[in-house]
């Protein structure tokens, strides 16, 4: 039996921080308001030159350097972005020409800020099928560019970053069980309805959510798969080392670690920094507690994310 | 009705961080207690939660004070 499991992690952020007094220069908000909503205190922005891809391949690069993976050993390039350097081709094919290792698959996950934890479930099920041996997973947004910065419910919650992991082909686990949901009904409470028409846009090209519907929907929808996830792999929540968890709202966050019975110090969080930077959430988090010690190899840990779909999912993994 | 109605203000206490002695039927959730959008959202899940129950959105909506929720509730245990 072949399974994957992670060789090495990596993230970027870009060095511009704007703070919550910053952001109540532009509009008409407070730092007390983020912070008791949504536990945000900063953001990054990517610099207006960069491109997603180009935050994707500082990620990228820092994970092989961790794995000890030589890029040419790349069989596969999965990039989970929702703003993509362009309509196409895919960001994974420009990172994988920025990374100058042509040949291997390349491919994006749109799953929004579910993303990373659906390439990883797709680069797990192409390692356990030997399609692939070495993949390299990378979650990479400039979220930013898609804000309203007249809409004060909206433009407090996001920021611009990529993380990445190199995935091997490893005779034991890694990956656990990976699981992944969506229901297509619940479209509307979170999107950005533009598209590219006769050559222009049409329709609105800012983040639409309904916060409340979303907070309420993502509580419930984290608790249900953790659970099915967990059952699945036949692991106890007791078991668990830590959780990994998609930073959207921190008491998103605190319900699903409280549902899972594990205290906040088991939970890595780096929303107060981040904000909400969709699909590279996990993989920065990931990388956060990695570097810095926390997250240990053979430790048991879930990660989990959702977003506009509504979609959503998780991985149990030894690391 | 009575066993609802202190079940309902152990639960309004109990998500909003207030005492409960503070938590009157006529208590207001966001005028009187203090909850903004999310704690409401946080507080029909948990009157679900308690009642085994499904709270529609916009009957949701409609709840903003204490009365209202432990009527929501009554009337539909009872039903």
């Amino acid at each position: 039996m072949t399974y994957s499991r992670i060789l090495g992690t990596g993230s970027y952020l870009p060095d511009h921080i704007l703070s919550n007094a910053a952001l109540a220069e532009r509009v008409d908000t407070s730092d007390d308001w983020i912070v008791s909503r949504t536990g945000i205190r900063e953001r990054r922005v990517a610099d207006a030159a960069d491109k997603t891809s180009d935050l994707a391949v500082r990620a990228a690069e820092k994970a092989l350097a961790n794995a000890g993976v030589d890029k040419s050993a790349v069989d596969m390039i999965i990039v989970a972005t929702t703003t993509p350097d362009m309509v196409f081709p895919s960001t994974a094919c420009i990172v994988q020409d920025k990374l100058g290792i042509p040949g291997c698959a390349a491919f994006d996950v749109q799953a929004v800020c579910a993303g990373f934890v659906y390439a990883l479930a797709t680069a797990n099920g192409h390692i356990q099928s030997g399609l692939a041996k070495t993949v390299l997973v990378i979650g990479a947004e400039t979220l930013t560019r898609l804000l309203d910065w007249e809409d004060r419910r909206t433009c407090v919650l996001f920021g611009d970053g990529a993380g990445a992991v190199v995935l091997g082909a490893s005779d034991e686990p890694g990956v656990l069980r990976a699981k992944l949901a969506a229901d297509g009904r619940y479209q509307h409470i979170l999107n950005t309805p533009a598209q590219i028409a006769d050559g222009k846009v049409a329709g609105t090209p800012f983040l639409h959510m309904d916060g409340p519907a979303v907070f309420k929907f993502a509580v419930k929808a984290l608790a249900d798969i953790a659970e099915k996830t967990l059952a699945e792999a036949g692991v106890d929540k007791s078991e668990l080392d830590w959780l990994v968890p998609h930073q959207a709202n921190v008491r998103i966050i605190e319900s699903t670690a409280k549902h899972l019975g594990l205290p906040m110090e088991r939970v890595v969080v780096t929303l107060p920094e981040q904000g909400n930077t969709s699909a590279a959430s996990i993989p920065l988090a990931l990388d956060a507690a990695v570097q810095d010690g926390r997250i240990q190899r053979g430790q048991t840990v879930l990660l989990e994310g959702i977003g506009g779909g509504m979609s959503w999912g998780a991985v149990l993994l030894r690391f | 009705m009575e066993n609802i109605e202190a079940r309902v203000k152990k639960i309004v206490a109990e998500q909003l961080g207030v005492n409960e002695a503070e938590v009157k039927n006529e208590s207001s959730f966001v005028d009187d207690l203090g909850a903004d959008s999310l704690d409401t959202v946080e507080l029909v899940m948990a009157l679900e939660e308690e009642f085994e129950c499904e709270i529609p959105d916009e009957e949701a909506e409609k709840i903003t004070s204490v009365q209202q929720a432990i009527d929501y509730v009554s009337a539909h245990l009872n039903k």
